[in-house]
């Protein structure tokens, strides 16, 4: 479970959200909207370790996290709106660098478990292309599998449908859905109404249940 | 024909200078100019005041000076260095400098996404740099520093204002000699041969550094 306590952030003066309250539960997938420049990327990229909060904590599983912006928790993956994968290195090794150099796996056994995601995802056969040679659905699910190679209870998307067309919209909501049957937790920021409405329990609407 | 021979080794002792100054440039101002480009992204106001010094001078005057003032100046002062060692200081401290704004371009062009994309996947700040960052900077400056390293091979020639014998000095007393241009034509034609291999080895890294973009 992912308690966000009375969390506040500002940029100097300008406050973007005051006191904001969130509890995500367990296998949940939600949904979080809200107008543009309102805070919803600032939020996870707290979560994710790569802002500082001002105020208030993040609980994961009963454990704080850092909010100081130092480090991240390896529990929470960040899908990032523009993926930014790695463009040195090819899919496979795009999944397989952080649990290598990371948590020190074998590097045959993260290339099996790699070759495992990839295939359930449908890209095992871009497995030795570079980013470049991806479109915007491919580029999206080999990010979504170079977050899930970490192993992390809880999985942060930043509009994961912007910009993508219809066919690969559906297959991130397949991809989603099939995720939330494997247990992983998402919080998903889109503005995209009928994909929130297809993979979320729930939906956090910025505009209504923040203060500012 | 056998003049050729006659003065080839006198020029092979000097290409054996001319290479020392180069290969020792490069291997000094390498991670020299790494270091430096890092520095000018310090928190520490200091720190990034005396790099933009040392860059102001260093690509404010001319090498030449720099070379003289090295040897002749800080000799002056108490401070001597052998002639040799003193062209290595001087040719290092010179090309970091240009070498660190290429390598600072080559930085900032590296999106912020690439650090926080590592950052969430728990790379550590040196693994990030080596394994992320560096060879996506290489390929970016790539091309620009092919240049430098051409330019090194020409400038070695310098060093014969502080009397040592490069390759282009050795040419130079065979030619006063023998009054003959000769000998010139022959160091004009090694330091083609030289500049076409980097040239060579520049093309070869850019076609393998193309594999992904
Ligand atoms: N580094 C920063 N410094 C100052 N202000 C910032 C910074 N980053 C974001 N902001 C401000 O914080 C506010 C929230 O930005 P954020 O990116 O979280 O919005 P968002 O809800 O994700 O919007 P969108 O739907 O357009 O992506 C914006 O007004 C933005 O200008
Ligand atoms: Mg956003």
């Amino acid at each position: 479970m992912l308690e966000i306590k009375n969390l506040t952030k500002q940029y100097n003066e300008n406050v973007i959200f005051k006191s904001l309250n969130l509890t995500v539960n367990d296998g949940e997938v939600l949904s979080v909207v809200g107008p543009s420049g309102i805070g919803k990327t600032t939020l996870i990229k707290i979560m994710a370790g790569l802002e500082t909060a001002n105020d208030g904590e993040i609980i994961l599983n009963g454990n704080p996290i850092n909010t100081n912006g130092e480090s991240s928790d390896v529990n929470i993956g960040m899908i990032f709106q523009d993926f930014n994968l790695f463009p040195n290195y090819t899919v496979i090794e795009n999944i397989t660098l952080a649990p290598v150099n990371v948590s020190k796996q074998p590097k045959s056994e993260a290339i099996k478990q790699a070759k495992e995601l990839l295939d359930s995802l449908g890209m095992l056969e871009k497995a030795d292309l570079y980013p470049y040679q991806l479109s915007g659905g491919q580029k999206q699910r080999a990010a979504i599998a170079r977050a899930l190679a970490m192993n992390p209870q809880i999985l942060a998307y930043d509009e994961p449908t912007s910009g993508l067309d219809e066919a690969s919209t559906h297959q991130v909501t397949e991809v989603v859905k099939a995720l939330k049957e494997r247990g992983v937790t998402q919080v998903i920021i889109t503005h995209d109404q009928p994909f929130a409405e297809a993979v979320s329990d729930r939906m956090f609407d910025f505009a209504t249940e923040v203060q500012r | 024909m056998s003049y050729l021979i006659t003065i080839i080794p006198s020029l092979m002792s000097g290409l054996k200078t001319t290479l020392g100054v180069f290969f020792l440039t490069i291997i000094g101002s390498v991670p020299l100019g790494i270091l430096v480009s890092l520095g000018m992204k310090s928190p520490y106001f200091t720190i990034r005041w005396l790099i933009n010094g040392y860059i102001w001078i260093m690509r404010g005057t001319p090498l030449l000076l720099q070379l003289i003032f090295i040897y002749y100046g800080l000799g002056m002062m108490g401070i001597t260095f052998p002639r040799f060692e003193s062209a290595i200081i001087a040719f290092i401290i010179n090309y970091a400098a240009y070498l660190a704004e290429i390598f600072r371009g080559g930085l900032q062009s590296v999106p912020r996404g690439q650090y926080d994309a590592a950052k969430v996947l728990g790379f550590s700040k040196i693994q990030t740099f080596f394994k992320i960052v560096l060879p996506q900077v290489i390929k970016i400056v790539v091309p620009s520093f092919g240049n430098e390293v051409i330019n090194l091979v020409k400038d070695t020639s310098l060093v014969y204002v502080i009397g040592l014998g490069d390759i282009l000095r050795a040419g130079n007393i065979a030619a006063s000699r023998d009054v003959t241009l000769t000998p010139y034509l022959l160091v004009g034609v090694m330091y083609l041969i030289m500049t076409a291999i980097v040239t060579l080895l520049l093309r070869r890294s850019e076609t393998v550094l193309n594999t992904w973009r």
